[in-house]
């Protein structure tokens, strides 16, 4: 496995800063944010690909969201010793990322629409705009926006030519297509299955976008404390961005060659709200239904569950309700088993949020230490789990579930389990 | 043993018409929808053609208690959202969107399937938003000089476009308005991979419906480029037919030796593919009939550094994978293909290498199979094209007739010619579409 992170580049390094409750938020650089709503994020620094693939010419000129894929994956690679198997065969090792869409060349797509925009008629004036637009867009840049290009590079860096695939379902995309990266292999449609999620939505029209919908943190005073999922005063997420890759084998392939085998997918789960595209259903049936199917899938039962990755936005809607679908599926045993949220940390990696979360559900097996919520000063009254409050918590762990809930209501939950 | 997978309807909404009769009629009789593009002045732009969904009103397609919702819906949304409509309708599948409303008194007709049993999967593709109301606000924001001003934006700019401005341009919202229309409440997904994605979408619901995590699936994608951002993207690449503006039935020239370029259309396709115990339970009450039994897909990944796998390797490996996959699924091997709906764009570098895959796994029979492009009818419509394929070799396969092979008097190497629609006994229709960024992938489907 590997990541990309606001807090980042490395497995170790990341997963010491996030125990130690450290913030990856500060004010926006990557673009002049100074008199945005939101004045801040969680950012991604001194990161360069070209230092983490075999050959940048390879690749040309990448899209963050690509970059972020490509660096990821390099250490996941790396880790896996799968570069030196003789009998690894190209054609049965896939690619399912949960890839964002790129970064839109913004200062040349504002320049074409206002060079394009006749005020009389409060129109585009397409022929106008085109002239503009030619002169100025670059082919590479407007196609590196293309979802499917960090699967495009990785497949390039990796020679992989089984079934790929990007699924784009908001902020659970990451989480579904390591579910179906999973099926994948278990259908026996691919050996190996490099995947995980990449996303930056950092940019001018990205943090508008979320601003509308007001569904950022706008704690401008006071930006490392403004992820505070569960908390009382929680007031909107905050946005993050990066990539988190793993890479995936069937049992028999993982053995045949000596794998050092971190932990064992055994349960997913994926279902749709089909409520409203702005609104999360008060009894979040959506989210209850898929942690139910991945139990199912797993043929556990809420007393084998040791940790909940919460989505843990930090939205006022999201929290509370995750809180009542995850006690609705456990019942009693909701009062044993701790949840917390990595995103008071790293930020909302949207598309890539899954896939990093997974990751430190890995590492809090393989250390038996609990990654906590920070900024939980005051508790939400409707938020009455145990969410590992401002410090990493030693606890026996062997099975971990993860939750992602998309915008729209796409939900999607893994189920990993301590390989024995 | 997994379950067997049909496909009970079939929602089209094409330039060529709206729902499958329409479509197929005039795809039977060789129409092309391709003509010059009426919604923006194309002047500017280098092909001034496209295959236009005309005459369409989305609140016709969508329940009297959804229109509200409408509003927030962008062009490929809305296609998504009628195909669905539309396929569910062919289905006589009973949902909360298509059943009647209740009477007064009494229960309404049952639907057919309950809620969590229903998946969906709508492959999507980046969509581009509408140029004039973020225009109208970017305008609010300039300088003295006329120039962009971030910091106006920051501060009221921004202001002025809708709150939910966002949803309108988020992939997977395809899939969450037909969801929420129709209460889908099972395993939901947006593949998002350019003209592969209905293609791997109907491939991944039938794997959801094979393991039992759903019976029924609305499937397939939706895409519209016909907006000066994404046709310029496609413009930039040197993916166009730039020298027939005047020709616009002739511009699509797939597998043809003057072929030059390819021409996009806009379309929603969804298909429905249910578990046939299931469908069987339904099926004599409620009248509803099954096209095709989909029994084999494929998906694989081009490896092409020469141009960072934007197009196919010039011997379609990847394309042949996809393909033998498909069949190795089906059990049958080529000999029993006998219909080839091909990803056909018309772009050389591409049809080059798919006439090799062909040629690789057909042989000397490539020239006796069918190999038909639907693209000179109704364009390349990107997330949607794979799944109008579908339909065609659904259609093709229920009628018995392969569809007309327009354009191709002067074949590639080792392809027969094209010709009009003609009956023939069809027994395996084989599908497969590549994307640009070289995802593949490839369906089999078997007349019941």
């Amino acid at each position: 496995m590997g990541w990309i992170t606001p807090l980042g580049l490395d497995i170790e390094s990341v997963w010491q800063r996030i125990l130690r409750g450290e913030s990856g938020v500060e004010p926006t650089f990557r673009f002049d944010a100074s008199t945005f709503p939101t004045r801040f994020s969680a950012q991604v620094k001194g990161y360069d690909w070209r230092k983490y693939v075999r050959d940048p010419h390879l690749h040309g000129q990448v899209g963050d969201h690509a970059a972020y894929a490509l660096g990821a994956a390099a250490q996941a690679w790396q880790s896996s010793g799968l570069e030196g198997f003789a009998g690894l065969d190209r054609e049965r090792m896939g690619i399912y990322l949960g890839g964002g869409e790129g970064v839109p060349d913004f200062e040349h797509y504002v320049a074409a629409n206002l060079g394009g925009w006749n005020a009389q008629t409060r129109r585009i004036d397409a022929a106008a705009w085109a002239a503009v637009a030619k002169g100025c867009m670059n082919v590479a840049r407007e196609v590196g926006q293309e979802p499917n290009m960090p699967v495009t590079h990785l497949a390039l860096e990796f020679g992989a030519m089984g079934p790929t695939h990007n699924c784009l379902t908001a902020c659970a995309a990451s989480t579904q297509a390591i579910g179906e990266a999973t099926e994948i292999l278990r259908e026996g449609d691919a050996d190996v299955m490099i995947t995980g999620g990449t996303h930056t939505m950092i940019h001018p029209l990205g943090v508008t976008g979320f601003n509308r919908l007001t569904a950022l943190s706008t704690r401008n005073d006071d930006c490392q404390h403004a992820a505070r999922p569960f908390d009382r005063h929680r007031d909107g997420f905050v946005m993050g961005e990066g990539a988190g890759m793993i890479i995936l084998e069937t049992l028999d392939h993982a053995r045949a060659r000596g794998a050092n085998i971190l932990a064992e997918v055994v349960g997913y789960g994926s279902s749709a709200d089909a409520f409203r595209i702005t609104d999360i259903p008060e009894d979040g049936h959506g989210a209850r239904a898929s942690m139910q199917q991945a139990l199912a899938d797993a043929g556990l039962t809420p007393a084998d569950i040791d940790y909940i990755s919460a989505h843990g936005t930090g939205t006022k809607e999201n929290d509370s309700t995750e809180t009542g679908a995850v006690k609705s599926v456990l019942g009693e045993r909701s009062r044993q088993v701790p949840m917390s949220s990595v995103k008071s940390m790293l930020g909302h990696l949207i598309a890539a949020a899954g896939a990093v979360e997974l990751i430190t559900c890995v590492l809090a097996i393989r250390d038996q230490m609990l990654p906590p919520t920070m900024n939980l000063s005051d508790p939400d009254p409707a938020c009455d789990m145990d969410y590992v409050p401002n410090a990493a918590r030693q606890a026996p762990c062997h099975v971990c579930l993860s939750n992602s809930f998309g915008f729209g209501g796409q939900n999607d939950t893994i189920i990993i389990k301590r390989f024995a | 043993m997994s379950r067997r997978v049909i496909i009970s309807g079939l929602g089209p909404v094409t330039g060529l018409g709206l729902g499958i009769e329409a479509n197929w009629q005039a795809l039977s009789q060789g129409h092309s929808a391709i003509a010059p593009i009426t919604a923006f002045d194309p002047s500017g732009f280098d092909c001034r053609l496209a295959a236009e969904v005309k005459d369409f009103k989305i609140g016709n397609f969508v329940p009297k208690t959804y229109r509200k919702a409408t509003k927030v819906m962008a062009r490929d949304i809305e296609l998504a959202v009628a195909a669905a409509d539309l396929a569910a309708r062919d289905a006589k599948l009973v949902t909360k969107g298509t059943a009647p409303p209740p009477p007064e008194s009494g229960d309404g007709v049952p639907l057919s399937y309950p809620s969590g049993r229903v998946g969906a999967n709508i492959g999507a593709s980046l969509i581009a938003c509408e140029l004039d109301e973020l225009t109208s606000a970017l305008a609010e924001a300039r300088k003295e000089d006329g120039s962009f001003d971030i910091h106006k934006w920051g501060e009221h700019g921004m202001q002025q476009l809708t709150p939910l401005w966002l949803l309108k341009y988020l992939p997977n919202m395809l899939a969450c308005h037909v969801t929420i229309i129709h209460d889908a409440q099972g395993p939901s997904n947006t593949i998002t991979c350019a003209e592969a994605s209905s293609g791997l979408s109907l491939g991944e619901a039938m794997r959801v419906i094979q393991r039992g995590a759903a019976d029924v699936s609305f499937c397939g994608g939706a895409e519209s480029k016909i907006n000066p951002m994404a046709f310029l993207r496609q413009q930039m690449l040197g993916r166009l037919s730039t020298a027939s503006n005047d020709l616009p039935a002739a511009a699509v020239r797939p597998f043809d030796q003057e072929a030059a370029g390819m021409v996009l259309g806009e379309a929603g396709g969804i298909v429905i593919l249910e578990a046939l115990d299931t469908f069987t339970a339904r099926a004599a009450a409620s009248g509803a009939r099954a096209y095709a039994e989909v029994v084999g897909f494929g998906a694989s990944q081009t490896c092409h550094p020469a141009t960072r796998n934007l197009t196919p390797d010039p011997q379609g490996r990847a394309i042949r994978l996809a393909i033998q996959a498909a069949l190795r699924e089906a059990g049958v091997g080529p000999e029993a293909i006998d219909l080839i709906l091909p990803f056909g764009s018309g772009q050389p570098a591409y049809d080059q290498a798919e006439a090799q895959a062909l040629k690789t796994i057909f042989g000397g029979r490539l020239a006796q199979v069918p190999v038909v492009s639907t693209k000179p009818m109704w364009g390349n419509c990107g997330a949607a094209s794979g799944a109008l394929d579908v339909c065609a070799g659904a259609q093709a396969l229920v009628t018995q007739t392969v569809p007309p092979c327009l354009n191709r008097s002067r074949p590639l190497e080792g392809l027969g010619a094209g010709g009009p629609a003609r009956p023939a006994r069809l027994a395996h229709v084989l599908t497969y579409a590549t994307s640009l960024g070289g995802q593949n992938a490839a369906v089999v489907l078997k007349k019941v």
